[in-house]
This record gives C-alpha cells, structure tokens and sequence, in this order.
C-alpha cells in the first residue's frame, strides 16, 4: 500500500483534477455566477500546486524561502479583488438587463 | 495518519466540486463551494502551510461566499419553473477540452521525474541571505513578506495592496446606482 501515501505527485494530480472541473464549470455554465465559481475552483487548484511545490521542495536555496506560499498569498489576493470586480460587473448587468444568462449578453456579438 | 487525512480530504474535495459544477440550483453550488474552500485549507494544513490554511478560511470561506451569495441573492431567476443553474448547449465540447486538458496535465506531472530536474537547478544565487531564518513557518513568511533589508517581497506586497485599492473603487463605482 506505498503507493497511497501522498508525495507530491498526489498533490499536483489532485491539482489537476481540480483545475479540470474548474475549467468545465467554467465553459459549460451559462449562468455568470456559475462561470465565476468554476474560475475560483480553477484558482484554488493553482494554489494547492503552488504550496505543495514549496513543501517538497529539494533544492537548498529554495527550500527554505516558501516561494509558493508567497506566491499562493498573492493569488488569493488576486482572486478576492477579481471576484469583487466581477460580482459589481454582474450586478450591473442584471440591473440593465435583467438576466445573468451569458448567452443573452451578446451586445458586442457580430 | 496523514495518509488517511489527505484521501478523506482529496475525495471530499473533489466531490463536492463535482457538486459545484453539476447540482441543478446555483444556491447548492455556492453552499458545495464552501466545502471546497474548506478541504483546501485542509490540504494546506496537511502541507504545513498553516498561514495559508487560515487565509484560505478567512478570504475565502469567509468572504468570497458571502459575496457569491449576496450577488445570488441580488440576482434573482424571475422565474420559479427556470432552472437557476443550467448547462450551456456546447457543454460536451467544455467536457471534452477539460477532459483533454486534464490528462495532459496528469500525464506531465506524473511521467517526469520532476525531483531530478531540481535538483540541477542552476539558481543558487539567493541562497546569500544574511537574516537569521526563523524557525516559525508564519514568522518566515511574514519576513519573507515585509522585511526591508533580507530577500523580501516588499515591492509585490505593496502593489498587491494597490490591487487590492484599485479592485474596491472599481467594484463601487460599477455596481453603483446612478
């Protein structure tokens, strides 16, 4: 049973299978919340490959700076101002428009 | 005991955001998301990532939801027979993209000998730090974050609060009513 405990490659598989259930509730929602949860999943299983890098670390210099814990900080500060960002921008539109359905905000489709 | 703790938590993690893109009313989808925030922080505990793990609760579990729900609850489906949370026609292409583009994924990290390739790494030049490293994980970010003098993020730090500011005045003045 060696192969159940976790090294790193658990964590980046877990990353990916996370980031891919991201992207399809990304793509396929249709509602504009729905496409923002999927982007802050995908974001999320960024991070988790971020500090699961910085904890097997092998490379000396690196391995005592948690560089992707610093860099999982930054993403998660990108991510509060991108939901805020987006959420205003939805509310905006639902007060125009009355629908947060993506595929009827085609304005600038041709 | 971690080895438990890490598939209890992978598979939580992963089912409940197989919930998030797939439950039929968007409110179940908001409410699986919490869990997923949740497990995260779990699986940064789980890399001694304890700073991370709070965070991850504070901003996401705790505010980015209550934002999605606020947003939810402002944004109404006027009609009850409407389905809140439907999947778009090309859905299968989605699937399929995200399909192909997980595979790749796994297929890189797993066939590569990733530990290897550090190894030869040739940057070694920011080892020539000369602060004393603390032993504390959350008081080595924290200096790793602020400190003036030692290898630091000061300069990113700051403009992530510029970030930060720009992101509130603009989430004002969009969503305001005029």
């Amino acid at each position: 049973m060696d192969f159940l405990h976790p090294t790193l490659n658990h964590f980046l598989v877990l990353g990916a299978v996370l980031f891919c259930i991201g992207l399809y509730g990304a793509l396929a929602k249709r509602n504009a919340i729905a496409i923002l949860m999927g982007i802050e999943i995908m974001l999320n299983a960024v991070n988790i490959t971020l500090v699961a890098f910085s904890f097997y670390n092998t490379v000396k210099p690196f391995s005592t700076y948690l560089t992707g814990q610093i860099f999982a900080i930054f993403i998660i500060t990108v991510a509060a101002a991108e939901a805020a960002v987006a959420l205003a921008m939805i509310i905006s539109i639902y007060r125009k428009r009355s629908t947060v359905d993506v595929g009827e905000i085609n304005l600038m489709k041709w | 005991m971690a080895t438990l703790l890490f598939w209890v938590v992978a598979i939580v993690l992963v089912g409940s955001a197989l919930m998030v893109v797939g439950a039929r009313k968007i409110v179940h989808s908001a409410l699986a998301l919490v869990v997923v925030f949740a497990m995260a922080a779990g699986i940064y505990l789980l890399l001694n990532a304890e700073f991370i793990a709070i965070v991850q609760i504070l901003i996401y579990a705790g505010a980015v939801t209550i934002l999605i729900l606020f947003a939810l609850m402002l944004t109404r489906v006027s009609n009850q027979n409407e389905l809140t949370n439907p999947n778009s026609k090309t859905w299968w292409a989605a699937l399929i993209l995200s399909a192909l583009v997980g595979a790749g994924v796994i297929l890189a990290s797993t066939f590569t000998h990733s530990t290897t390739l550090l190894e030869k790494s040739p940057v070694a030049a920011y080892g020539s730090n000369s602060c004393p490293l603390p032993t504390n994980n959350v008081a080595y970010i924290g200096q790793l974050l602020y400190s003036p003098s030692c290898y630091s993020y000061v300069l990113p730090f700051e403009i992530a609060s510029l970030v930060l500011l720009v992101a509130i005045i603009g989430a004002i003045v969009i969503a305001r009513e005029d």
